[in-house]
């Protein structure tokens, strides 16, 4: 190969970059990536970014020396529009080209909006200029904020405005936010968090529609209910990158679909991070992001799928004060058993706690509050379970 | 020089933290040897005591970056910066860590 295009300049496109070197492809490394800016990393946006104990510096995710060594051209600020069928050019805005052997994309995902989201205060937080743009209202006294959607992000975002000062309201229209990722025990300790930080959780009702006509005054619920606001922000999800890829050859279903080594339809095209559909399934992971990649350049160097790539999942969040763990594969149906510390009043107790998912006698996941070495010693026995048992099943 | 605790109050494989300003964390490995290295991981707000310890390698224990105890230097990613390392003494059956930037004051 002698030029590989990285449509991505996010996490998964660097670390994707960094492999590329580091597995002595030596050929013209073009990197695309549609915001401005160089590779920087999310998860603190909606945390010490937002609360101003971090700064624009602190996220870079490469220095000056990484990026010469890197010998790359970067195409910032410029969006590719598409892929040719045979996957050999990639077209960018304005009608550029680039002519390329091998492809990886990296492209992400992007926040779901809401009808209506146009008003002035209405806000989502994915990337750096969206934060921006919220760090700034935030900075403008104590306001009434809604945010919409208990997931991660919006838990992250109501504890950084709580810890600001203003006053938060978290609609979640799930009966219990997380259920999906933690199972209702466990999402039931954790939305506890919200009350214990001084913010509303109001869950099992859904977002009618967004109140006021150049700015936004409220939130106006299903049941007729209205929540003044000031600053409202939209957390309800992502939605892969993957319209430029229509017409491309590439089978496209919440994500560009992969094998397990990451490789598309195309032998000399893989995919990393969020956009990623692997093996059936998507992770909005960053430690997905960060290993994928490793094995997707392997994959594109070799021409075919010598490697696969299906770590154990793993995710984390700071908020309240709390550092929530969690790794592993649970399912519904699992039991769930605190092995350390303890509950009190429904909600983790000071000292946080571990709590083990079990299955027939095994542990299946595991989630940890203000726990991590007991955590990071189950994570690796399931990592290491996992190597053992999947290839004698086979 | 800091105080930190009786040495057989850190077991081989253990660690502990000290809140000094930064904090600094102190292991004592399976071998036996000490070494003392700021505690806070250089990629993102994480404890380094609270990671885990393999020969003279401790794991960030939030995103899996990894530091040689002896010199500091991240051994992978997502960690670019090295952590400060301090020389660590054990007098009396006491250990002591010696600040890196007092060392150097002192020189």
């Amino acid at each position: 190969m002698r030029t590989v295009t990285v449509v991505g300049a996010s996490l998964s496109g660097l670390y994707a970059a960094r492999e590329l070197r580091a597995q002595g492809f030596d050929g013209r490394l073009v990197i695309v990536g549609d915001e401005r800016h160089r590779p920087y990393d999310r998860p603190p946006l909606s945390k010490d970014f937002l609360t101003g104990r971090a700064d624009e510096e602190q996220l870079a995710l490469t220095d000056a020396e990484e990026t010469a060594e890197l010998d790359a051209e970067w195409l910032l600020g410029t969006r590719a529009r598409g892929l040719d069928a045979r996957g050999r050019t990639v077209l960018l805005d304005g009608g550029r080209t680039v002519s390329t052997d091998g492809v990886v994309i990296a492209t992400g995902a992007s926040a779901r909006r809401l009808p209506g989201d146009g008003l002035a205060g209405v806000h989502t937080l994915r990337t750096l200029d969206d934060a921006r743009a919220l760090r700034e209202e935030l900075g403008r006294g104590p306001q009434r904020i809604v945010v919409i959607g208990g997931g991660f992000i919006g838990a992250e975002t109501a504890s950084s405005c709580a810890g600001l000062g203003h006053t938060v309201t978290v609609v979640e229209a799930a009966p219990l936010p997380l259920v999906p990722q933690l199972g209702a025990e466990m999402a039931a300790v954790c939305a506890a968090l919200h009350r214990r930080g001084g913010v509303d959780l109001v869950t099992g009702i859904g977002v009618a529609g967004l109140r006021g006509t150049v700015t936004v005054t409220g939130v106006e619920l299903a049941d007729g209910r209205v929540l003044p606001a000031d600053i409202v922000i939209v957390g309800i999800g992502a939605l892969p990158n993957t319209a430029w890829l229509a017409g491309s050859a590439l089978t496209l279903h919440d994500g560009v679909l992969c094998d397990d080594g990451c490789v598309t339809a195309l032998p000399q095209v893989v995919a990393v991070g969020d956009v990623a559909r692997v093996g059936g399934s998507r992770a909005e992971h960053w430690t997905s992001a960060t290993e994928q990649p490793r094995v997707a350049v392997a994959n594109l160097l070799a021409g075919r799928t010598t490697q696969t790539a299906r770590p154990l999942p793993y995710f984390w969040s700071d908020q309240y004060g709390a550092r929530i763990q969690f790794a592993g594969r649970r399912r519904d149906g699992d039991n769930v058993r605190i092995a350390e510390g303890e509950l009190a009043d429904g909600a983790p107790a000071e000292g946080g706690f571990l709590a083990l998912y079990e299955r027939d006698g095994r542990t299946t996941a595991v989630l940890s509050v203000n726990r991590p070495r007991p955590f990071m010693r189950v994570r690796r026995e399931l990592a290491r379970e996992e190597s053992r048992v999947v290839p004698a099943a086979l | 020089m800091i105080p930190v605790c009786r040495l057989e109050d850190l077991p081989e494989g253990e660690s502990v933290r000290i809140e000094t300003t930064p904090p600094i964390a102190v292991f004592r490995t399976e071998d036996g040897e000490l070494y003392a290295i700021d505690d806070t991981c250089t990629h993102q707000d994480a404890s380094l005591s609270e990671g885990w310890l393999e020969g003279c390698l401790v794991e960030c224990p939030l995103h899996a970056a990894s530091f040689d105890l002896r010199t500091g230097l991240p051994t992978c990613l997502p960690a670019r910066r090295a952590v400060r390392t301090h020389r660590v003494t054990v007098d009396d059956g006491t250990v002591h860590v010696h600040l890196a930037a007092e060392e150097g004051t002192a020189a």
